[in-house]
């Protein structure tokens, strides 16, 4: 009896490899020409539902799959140094390796993406790492296939982890919406999607209600489609809370942005009183010097390319240090009672270092990379992004604030430096040598400059113009916030960064910005001296 | 002080006999900016002119003259360009300039080159509405990049966009683009609810609100694309936060209009694969005269990393056009130039033959590719033959009436009937 089951069972399996087309012909569907067969190809291997497709759909996802020009056979090729490592697509068996010239990369456009993701969304349901089994139920929400029904049923039946469960529910849901045969299943799956403050879903429901040209809609029964709206209106109640929260995480961005840029400003402008148009050129040497950095740790150790930013913060402030302090000993200091000059001496400065930056880098833009730990976001309900490199500036920019705080107040140094401004004469007679404090002063405040600039490195160009897009932005922060006083850098910088942001959603990036200029121009008439003014004898000074 | 003055002297000899080598010499005016914002950009340019220049000397240069170029750095400055531009053409006397990048520019050295009946080549892609007697546009005019990129968007392969987001770098390119695309997509039957425009300042860092926005505006249901005339040094954050937001080319597809091989130099473009760019070249053509005319950049420049992109291939089209002309005129001679470019053919470097025509723009192939993880382009459309450059737009009502034709009868750049009333 089962001698007889197996060969029945063979005999099936017989049959049906006569009757449809082997696995490696499926494969060699994928050498054609038009997107459209590439498409089907994929589906086609989908349907196999052979865990052998995978790597073979992600090679091809990732461009990583080639023909042999010689004999037209289809290969997963990885390139090491001059030549490409072929590997068998099945087996992924090593196979000789060939030059560039030999092979051609199949092609593939957004449609084939859409399809390789959605057949990879089908076969890896089952994978044993949850995040892989997450992506598959995102694809399949996407893709919304009536076949994939059995396999998802099976798969939520046996899923274990809570995130993954609450994914294939969805795209379960979503599926049931677009395909099921009954009304009632519908409305009780639109119910189910109001539980889901996505975009996407919202987006899914939303393209149900559209109306065609003949007057139709996707979603046939009028019923469902009340059940969708109703859904609908949740949603979107939701994503609007969700949608302050992420306004918000944009300003106080944004303004540790404009917190790190006039931070070091404050010092040499806020606390020195000298108006240094070239404080943003400190910061462009601060990002000139990550990119020097990280060349470093690309060509020396690239398996330690992440920890590269570590590195870069001291090295920056050094060499930032180091200009600010020539530059201070070398001009400014001549310049003091003569604040014009300054301005004109700096803002000469400014143009010398940007000139110079472009005659040894070139004019276009360096590539910074971002360590891995600093790429992506973490998603919040109502698809709202915190990405990963915003929040370590916010972080970056505070830790800096405090420990620059701690400088001026407790140290030796801070003192010896809130002296002399504040009275340099007296300060003189006390035996602080002034001129050295100086120099040491404004290159604190250059220094401070340049670990900024590492930080906007990471979300900006670094070219040699980095500097002057964020010259006024400083200049407008210090004022604002109050001049020589570092808690009105903070509150300034970040006021503004809210404020634009929530400004930028109805008035546009460029009206936004004119309205807090006009804002600020207003509030200097009504309080010439900032939201903190400095009280005492340094203001009279 | 006696050495000085000897040296005085000498200097002086030299300096006239090089006054006198000028009548044996061919000037080639070289207006670019090579400092400031826009030297990102324009300093490739100016190299490639110098390569082209060079190439051609070693070949015997023109007219049995050496070729000589004059470059001056118009430093990101616009009123500065006009002068540059008189001092090229006043001073220098030079026969033909290579210049400007943005569309403020070229309207800046209009006036001086048409009152000094000079010849400015522009390579690069721009919103049309103009054409002057005294320019030749090498780059793209709407209907060789905008229009056929929305048509790709709307189509199957392009995933049949139905909804759009316009963003631009907020000065005159982006905004007349705009307009003739919004016009384009009424025509098509789609309505302003549908349609989101947003202009951004130059150098524009901070994206998140807006690419927030966009994905927010796509989840209403409908496929949504992204149409970008972002310019300059603003794309590098825009792309940073499109890849850190996951914004991905299956869901939202971008097309851009000023980002090319240069452009993405500066990023990871690993998040960005399968976004999109219109050109009517891309460095990743597969022809032999475009590896040869890499490998020619590579020895030139001494970097192997450098990219080349399409500016410098309108500029490659530009002076090989001018030479011809310049041949067939037997002078360089403004006028007699201008009429011999007219018809003016040229082997593209992606194989097309490309024509200049009497509306001062060129006849062009249009590509449309998807950004790579290498920084590179793939091609997944191209035009079959070229497509003619319309100075005017047929989507701007008032712009439809009008023909730039620079041959009789017309002789006009914008007019709604012949100059001259023809003469049959």
């Amino acid at each position: 009896m089962r001698h007889f089951l197996i060969l029945l069972l063979s005999l099936g399996l017989f049959a049906e490899a006569a009757s449809s087309p082997s696995l490696e012909e499926q494969i060699a569907a994928l050498n054609q020409k038009s997107f459209n067969a590439k498409i089907t190809a994929v589906q086609n291997l989908a349907i196999t539902g052979d865990n052998r497709v995978v790597p073979i759909l992600e090679a091809l996802l990732n461009g990583k799959l080639f023909i042999r020009k010689s004999d037209q056979k289809i290969v997963i090729a990885a390139k090491q140094g001059k030549v490409y490592i072929l590997y068998e697509p099945l087996t992924l068996a090593e196979i000789e390796p060939v030059k560039k010239r030999k092979l051609k990369k199949i092609r593939i456009n957004n449609q084939v993406r859409k399809a390789i993701r959605a057949a990879l969304g089908g076969l890896k349901l089952f994978d044993p790492e949850p995040e892989q089994r997450l992506q598959a139920a995102e694809a399949v929400f996407k893709s919304r296939k009536v076949d994939l029904l059995p396999t998802l049923e099976k798969a939520l039946e046996g899923e274990t982890e809570r995130a993954v469960q609450d994914k294939m529910t969805m795209a379960l849901a979503a599926t049931r919406l677009s395909s099921a045969a009954e009304p009632e299943t519908r409305i009780s799956a639109a119910q189910t999607l109001a539980n889901y403050t996505e975009p996407d879903v919202r987006a899914f429901l939303g393209s149900l209600l559209i109306e065609q040209q003949d007057g139709s809609f996707p979603e046939s029964d009028a019923q469902v489609r009340a059940a969708v709206a109703e859904s609908i209106k949740k949603i979107e109640k939701d994503l609007a809370f969700w949608a302050f929260i992420g306004n918000l995480f944009q300003g106080i961005s944004l303004g540790s942005v404009l917190l790190l840029a006039s931070i070091g400003l404050a010092i040499t402008f806020g606390v020195m009183g000298v108006i240094n148009m070239a404080h943003g050129e400190m910061v462009m040497l601060g990002a000139y010097t990550t990119f020097i950095v990280q060349d470093i740790f690309r060509t020396l150790m690239p398996e330690a390319f992440d920890y590269s930013l570590l590195v870069a913060v001291p090295a920056a402030f050094l060499v930032a240090g180091l200009f600010g302090i020539l530059i201070e000993r070398g001009i400014i200091r001549f310049l003091y009672t003569r604040p014009l000059e300054t301005l004109l001496a700096t803002w000469g400065i400014s143009l010398i270092l940007q000139q110079l930056v472009r005659s040894i880098f070139g004019p276009t833009n360096q590539e910074v990379g971002n360590p891995s730990w600093m790429s992506g976001a973490i998603e919040l309900s109502g698809g709202v992004l915190l990405t990963y490199n915003r929040i370590w500036i916010i972080v970056f920019s505070l830790v800096v604030f405090v420990c620059l705080l701690v400088i001026l107040r407790k140290s030796r140094f801070g003192l010896q430096m809130r002296a002399v401004t504040q009275n340099r004469r007296m300060a003189s007679s006390m035996g602080i040598r002034t001129g050295t404090i100086d120099a040491f002063t404004f290159g604190l405040g250059s220094a401070i400059a340049g670990i900024a600039g590492v930080a906007l490195s990471q979300i900006d160009n670094v070219s040699p113009n980095l500097g002057q897009s964020y010259i006024i932005d400083a200049f407008m922060v210090v004022v604002f916030g109050g001049v020589g006083n570092l808690w009105g850098t903070l509150v300034g910088a970040m006021s503004l960064g809210i404020t634009n942001k929530f400004l930028e959603p109805y008035a546009g990036a460029v009206l936004a910005k004119i309205l807090i200029l006009v804002a600020i121009i207003l509030f200097i008439q009504k309080r010439p001296r900032g939201l903190f003014a400095l009280k005492g004898r340094a203001v009279e000074t | 002080m006696k050495n000085q003055v000897r040296m005085f002297i000498v200097a002086l000899f030299l300096m006239s006999t090089a006054v006198h080598a000028a009548d044996k010499v061919i000037k080639v005016g070289i207006l670019h900016s090579l400092s400031g914002t826009m030297a990102i950009s324009e300093t490739t340019l100016k190299d490639a002119v110098l390569m082209l220049i060079e190439d051609l000397n070693k070949q015997g240069g023109l007219l049995g003259k050496k070729v000589q170029p004059v470059v001056v750095d118009t430093a990101s400055n616009w009123p500065l360009f006009a002068e540059k531009a008189r001092e090229l053409l006043a001073k220098n006397k030079v026969d033909v300039v290579f210049g400007c990048w943005t569309s403020v520019s070229r309207k800046s050295v209009l006036p001086v080159f048409e009152e000094l009946n000079g010849l400015l080549f522009y390579p690069v892609q721009y919103e049309g509405e103009e054409s002057s007697r005294n320019v030749f546009y090498t780059g793209a005019a709407p209907n060789q990049q905008a229009i056929p990129a929305v048509e790709y968007l709307m189509s199957e392969d392009g995933g049949g966009a139905e909804r759009f987001v316009l963003l631009g770098t907020d000065y005159v390119y982006p905004r007349t683009t705009n307009k003739i695309l919004r016009a384009f997509l009424h025509a098509k039957g789609i309505s302003d609810k549908d349609i989101m425009e947003k202009y951004t300042p130059f150098g524009h860092s901070d994206w998140q609100t807006i690419v927030a926005e966009v994905r927010n505006f796509a989840s209403q249901g409908k496929a949504t694309a992204v149409i970008s005339t972002i310019n300059g040094d603003a794309n590098v954050p825009f792309y940073k936060e499109l890849g850190n937001q996951g914004v991905q080319a299956e869901e939202i597809p971008v097309i851009a209009f000023s980002v090319g091989e240069e452009e993405l130099a500066g990023i990871d473009t690993a998040p960005l694969v399968g976004h999109l760019a219109a050109w009517n070249y891309f460095m990743s053509v597969d022809t032999d005269a475009n590896e040869g005319f890499i490998e020619q950049w590579h020895t030139y420049i001494g970097n192997k990393e450098r990219v080349v992109n399409d500016p410098m291939e309108a500029h490659y089209i530009g002076f090989k056009m001018w030479v011809q002309a310049v041949r067939q005129a037997g002078t360089t001679n403004v006028d007699a130039v201008r009429q011999a470019m007219y018809g003016q053919q040229v082997k593209s470097l992606s194989g097309y033959d490309v024509v200049m025509n009497t509306n001062h723009h060129l006849s062009k192939p249009v590509m449309i590719g998807e950004i790579q993880d290498d920084g590179q382009f793939e091609i997944v459309w191209n035009t079959e033959g070229v497509i003619k450059g319309d100075a005017w737009s047929d989507y701007i009502p008032e712009s439809a009436k009008l023909t730039a034709d620079w041959t009789y009868p017309w002789v006009c750049g914008n007019c709604e009937k012949p100059k001259y009333a023809a003469a049959d």
